[in-house]
């Protein structure tokens, strides 16, 4: 941007208070999110809004464990998304490798035919895959929340991602390997994998993300409580306590702050991925 | 390239290449295969049967799509979801473009405000909906207290029928406008800045340079993230779920929640197929037009 045609104070200063009250538009929530998880029941309601509580009550933070099986949630989307993660960028790279670099006959066929199915919406497969996952003895099991991404649209994007990262590896490189002895496994894994690992960064957060987030499945698929992850369990909450604001929000402050913390040590990386890739989810 | 493809084109190489290609694409294909084209397939098969959770299906040709038509839920729910959508795409689109001008402009602590803008993006959509549940809240939502203090009782957000689905609306552009902004971001920075100095030597003001350079050199990716907004629209349902449960009176009731509810709670998966169906059906139309039109910005593209 021409910031030097433009640099001028008073564009300047308005930009920013312009900037100032679109952020806290988006950050007001999560203030108020906060106030009241260490909210008493009664100071919710108080007027005119209480935005520092008279007096922080941590307990509603201990007692959302007691309410719900919250630990279990948590356990539950942190192994959830660890393993759908490694499953995904182990996958899919090895096949975006493939795509990218080994010629072999019928590749762009099913290279498109994977890409148009990222098109089909999530809703019109979810209906099969429950009676299939039902056949199986799999509903209210982890399996489907765990292979349903792995080998599905979320898989089909990786692909996508880390075929984008092989082509730009030069090929002389891999004929070096070769003539060395190397076979395709030791060149995808040797050499291959440490060049990609830019490429295996922003496909494992957006993975994590995506996965920290998913709801339709485990709506779908969970029905016990011990096996819901932290989205599910903290929506079927808001029907069950009511207008407990207190324990929900601080239930809510619990799940969102590892996110948040991924968030800002990759930061940088995350929005440079969106950005190159082109594509949301 | 070429060259290559053509040494390894034959001789024991080529034949390595074959088993290798194949056998690092393997387990995708196969998992692709099992979780997305089976049910794809199958999804269509029983869009044409009565498909009841117990018990066994009965084939009934297009009778189902002939209901949808008949279903004046169906096009209410459907009339909805494109209320949703022509609410939120242009809002959404403005504001992340008046978002991206104002945060790709080289000020000191830039990198706060734009933080500011996507940690919505990054918070589960859950999350999210459930924290605006609480500002929408009639006694206790920050909203009505903020507005009492201006001496206004606020309404109940959520349970008005006109008020229901363009607070919604609301809360979803501020959700995942940060998205649609980092691409304007990326796409902003792309253009030349050549360009920007012919034009501040032409005398163009900023109202000009952003209508005669950034817009129409950005336009691709205006397009893009207008389809894919589109496509996002068409696909609510977690915040529907979490802050209206389609209510009141099913005036938030979009089509895919119309299919979960079918599917999921009424088990009548035959029907709900067939509504998934249509939805593809809109989808994969909307797409085919992204693709043709794709032509006509690439070559815009290349000829500004």
């Amino acid at each position: 941007m021409p910031s030097s045609s433009f640099r001028k104070t008073g564009s300047a200063l308005g930009t920013y208070l312009l900037l100032t009250l679109i952020s806290l538009i988006m950050i007001v929530p999560f203030i108020w999110m906060l106030s009241t998880s260490f909210k008493e029941p009664q100071s919710i309601f108080t007027y005119p809004p209480q935005w520092i509580p008279d007096t922080f009550r941590f307990q509603n933070y201990i007692d959302v464990f007691r309410l719900i099986p919250f630990h279990r949630f948590y356990f539950n989307s942190v192994y959830i998304a660890a393993v759908v993660v490694l499953g995904t960028v182990f996958f899919a790279s090895l096949a975006g490798y493939a795509f990218a670099k080994i010629p072999f006959k019928g590749r762009n066929v099913v290279f498109l035919i994977l890409l148009s199915a990222m098109m089909i919406p999530h809703e019109v497969t979810a209906i099969p895959m429950f009676l299939f996952m039902r056949q199986l003895g799999w509903i209210d099991t982890h399996l489907p929340l765990i292979l349903l991404p792995i080998f599905g649209a979320g898989g089909v994007f990786g692909i996508f991602v880390m075929r984008q990262f092989f082509i730009t590896v030069p090929t002389e490189l891999e004929e070096a390997a070769m003539i060395d002895g190397c076979n395709r496994f030791r060149i995808y894994a040797r050499i291959m994998l440490p060049i990609a690992k830019p490429g295996m960064a922003t496909l494992t957060i957006f993975t994590f993300v995506t996965i920290w987030n998913e709801f339709f499945d485990p709506l779908i698929f969970i029905n016990s409580r011990e096996l819901m992850t932290l989205p599910l369990g903290l929506s079927l909450f808001t029907d069950e306590v009511g207008t407990a604001w207190q324990y929900l929000m601080s239930a809510t402050v619990m799940a969102t702050l590892p996110l948040l913390i991924v968030f800002f040590l990759a930061q940088r990386r995350f929005i440079e991925g969106v950005a190159m890739t082109g594509l949301k989810e | 390239m070429t060259h290559s493809r053509k040494r390894t084109g034959r001789g024991p190489l080529a034949r390595e290449a074959q088993i290798a290609g194949w056998l690092f694409v393997s387990p995708m294909v196969l998992g692709f295969t099992l979780l997305l084209l089976f049910p794809m397939g199958l999804a269509l098969y029983m869009s044409l049967t009565d498909w009841p959770l117990l018990g066994d299906h009965q084939f009934i040709g297009l009778e189902n799509y002939r209901n949808v038509m008949t279903d004046a839920m169906f096009w209410k729910v459907l009339a909805n979801t494109v209320y949703f959508t022509a609410g939120l795409v242009p809002l959404n689109i403005v504001l992340a473009l008046l978002l991206a001008l104002l945060l790709s402009r080289s000020l000191r602590g830039i990198g706060i405000f734009r933080t500011a803008t996507f940690v919505p993006v990054m918070t589960s959509l859950i999350v999210w909906s459930i924290v605006w549940k609480l500002m929408y809240a009639t006694e206790s939502g920050l909203i009505n207290q903020l507005l009492l203090m201006i001496g206004i009782k606020g309404p109940a957000w959520l349970y008005n029928q006109d008020l229901a689905m363009p607070a919604v609306i609301v809360t979803s552009v501020l959700k995942n406008v940060g998205l649609n902004m980092v691409l304007f971001i990326a796409a902003i920075q792309q253009v030349p800045r050549s360009l920007y100095e012919a034009a501040t030597l032409d005398g163009a003001g900023r109202k000009g340079t952003f209508f005669h350079v950034t817009l129409p050199m950005i336009t691709p990716t205006v397009f893009l993230t207008m389809v894919m907004t589109v496509i996002g629209s068409l696909k609510v349902f977690g915040q529907i779920y979490v802050m209206t449960q389609g209510g009141p009176s099913n005036s938030t009731k979009v089509l895919v929640y119309y299919i979960w509810e079918k599917a999921f709670k009424l088990f009548q998966f035959g029907y709900a197929s067939s509504l998934a169906y249509v939805l593809f059906f809109i989808v994969l139309i909307l797409t085919l037009l992204q693709w043709q039109l794709r032509k006509r910005w690439v070559f815009n593209e290349g000829d500004a």
